[in-house]
């Protein structure tokens, strides 16, 4: 096995929605999502956004689109206009996320 | 009826480029234009405008595009869409007729619709019994509605087909969903029923997909590396058909690109659950969509299912909610982590010497860790580092004193700090949102078309 980042498997884009910010994770292909349905759970979301994400995440799963749909609660200190935070609305998680590290089997190709 | 028909939209909210809704006229086939300029910001604003002056409160951007295309458009017959009208929809008509008699145009018909401002009569629906409960954690409205500064309903795009339907061109609406000024006139030209939830639901996508812009061209794309000529991005354009199948496009010639990875990418853009996106005119399930690439810059979507609509409009009230300032300070040179963060120490301890403490305050370090905190690690050494100081108080003056206290570190700090240009920051009005439901029957749109 070998760990490589997200970013070499999937892409993203995250918004807000209140003081939530929801993160949709893309696969680039059907191998890719099965392997990010089985490491980038819900609770290794939120370890891996620390800090940031105070409440729980939500998980969806979107197989037509090979996403991942994560509601990160409380994360976005206030959110909109009464955050005090430069990314008040979450604009930069997605890229956020795509920085997680997962295992990948040596002879996994990234495309 | 036009099949397919060509819907773009130039503008993702107040603010986007003010070239794309020009461009998307001009550099190939168009039906109609959408231009989405309300955010929940924006209404407060227009609320105070308009209080100040009856005869404002509306997005004046709009108004100078009309100057700059109206012939264009009168020449072109596109039509325009546009909730340009805040929350002074007849105001703003008039200043777009004010334009097209200047052009010397003449047979022009303009649409407005209103009812979605709900400021006004907020006591007597609340007395109806309309709740306004807030929508995520259910809290009464009394708790701030001496504080509300707007009121607004996303309406349902029904109304905008009915000014279609009435022959207008230019259609001004205050706060309907961005969807919706998309949806409408493909309920406008195929005749789609109200419960054909189907259609709806792909119509609903169509305008999801288009509401922020180039955000479905290769804007905000994760492989930004791979999206060609960002400096003239295409906005992008749905070819429609009666059966609800659509296809995600640009114009040819411009820049960025339509994949299934640009579009799905938007597709997921400030998305809930998604079996249940609610929208005042249908629920979508957003495990349907079907998307195939048919050709370059061409992304073909179908198989979409709607169900019906809840009894329930969603409300968008602002209220106020204290004041906020950021401030900012560049350190360089050796050690300027640790400077930055004796800065910030500096400044919190003399604003509490002065007795100045603060609802909330923010210490970011730009450069470092404001957006993914301890996500990866900061390196042993940054050549600088802007500091970003940000307080949040109900009393405006406490703010002010803040705003007061960044500059002296230039000084009487340590040493390598540059970078305070613009003044002291001034306490900004925080405009919160209170997202709530009222059941549809108390809500009444209506719909005028006047020609000049």
């Amino acid at each position: 096995m070998k760990k490589i980042r997200l970013l070499e498997l999937a892409h993203a884009r995250s918004g807000d929605k209140g003081d939530s910010s929801n993160v949709g994770l893309l696969a680039n292909n059907e191998a890719a999502y099965e392997i990010i349905q089985d490491q980038v759970t819900a609770e290794r979301v939120k370890r891996h956004f620390g800090s940031i994400v105070k409440g729980k995440v939500d998980c969806y799963e979107l197989p037509n689109l090979l996403c991942l749909n994560f509601i990160l609660h409380d994360s976005l200190g206030g959110g909109g206009s009464e955050s005090l935070r430069n990314d008040a609305q979450g604009k930069t998680h997605g890229q956020a996320l795509l920085l997680m590290e997962i295992d990948v089997p040596d002879d996994f190709e990234t495309t | 009826m036009k099949e397919p028909v060509l819907i773009g939209n130039g503008q993702g909210f107040w603010g986007d480029s003010i070239d794309a809704p020009v461009k998307l006229m001009h550099d190939g086939p168009i039906h109609y234009v959408t231009l989405d300029y309300l955010a929940e910001v924006t209404m407060s604003i227009m609320q105070r405008q308009k209080q100040r002056n009856p005869s404002r409160g509306y997005a004046t951007d709009f108004v100078h595009l009309m100057k700059e295309t109206l012939s264009a458009i009168v020449e072109k017959d596109i039509k325009v869409i546009a909730s340009a009208g805040g929350v002074n929809p007849e105001a703003c008509r008039e200043a777009v007729f004010e334009v097209a008699r200047e052009l010397g145009l003449t047979g022009l018909k303009i649409g407005i619709v209103e009812g979605d401002d709900i400021l006004a009569t907020l006591p007597e629906l609340m007395q109806s019994g309309a709740e306004f409960n807030h929508l995520e954690n259910g809290e009464p409205l009394s708790l701030v509605q001496d504080k509300v500064l707007s009121a607004n309903v996303y309406i349902s795009s029904l109304p905008i087909a009915e000014a279609l339907e009435q022959g207008a061109q230019v259609i001004i609406t205050g706060r309907a969903t961005d969807p919706g000024l998309v949806l409408a006139p493909l309920v406008h030209e195929f005749g789609w029923r109200a419960d054909d939830w189907d259609r709806l639901a792909a119509g609903t996508i169509a305008g999801h997909i288009l509401e922020c812009g180039a955000q479905a061209t290769g804007g905000n794309f994760s492989r930004w590396w791979e999206v060609p000529n960002y400096a003239q991005i295409g906005y992008p354009i749905v070819e429609a058909y009666s059966d609800g199948t659509f296809i995600v496009t640009k114009h040819p010639g411009t820049g960025g690109m339509v994949t299934i990875d640009t579009v799905s990418e938007q597709i997921v853009y400030e998305m809930g659950d998604p079996k249940n996106y609610i929208s005042p005119d249908v629920c979508v399930d957003f495990t349907t969509i079907e998307l195939e690439e048919v050709g370059k810059d061409r992304v073909k979507v179908s198989g979409i299912k709607g169900m019906p609509s809840t009894d329930f409009y969603k409300v968008s009230l602002s209220y106020l909610n204290g004041y906020k300032a950021s401030g900012t300070l560049t350190i360089s040179g050796p050690q300027a982590y640790e400077k930055a963060q004796k800065c910030a120490e500096i400044v919190w301890q003399r604003l509490k010497d002065a007795g100045f403490t603060f609802d909330d305050t923010n210490s970011e370090y730009l450069g470092l860790n404001s957006c993914h905190a301890e996500i990866n690690p900061i390196p042993e050494q940054v050549n600088e580092v802007v500091l970003r100081l940000s307080a949040r108080d109900v009393n405006p003056d406490k703010i002010t004193r803040f705003g007061k206290e960044i500059a002296p570190l230039i000084t009487n700090g340590p040493p390598g700090v540059t970078g305070f240009a613009g003044g002291r920051p001034k306490p900004q009005e925080i405009v919160a949102y209170w997202p709530a439901l009222i059941d549809k029957s108390l809500v009444e749109t209506s719909v005028t078309v006047e020609e000049v």
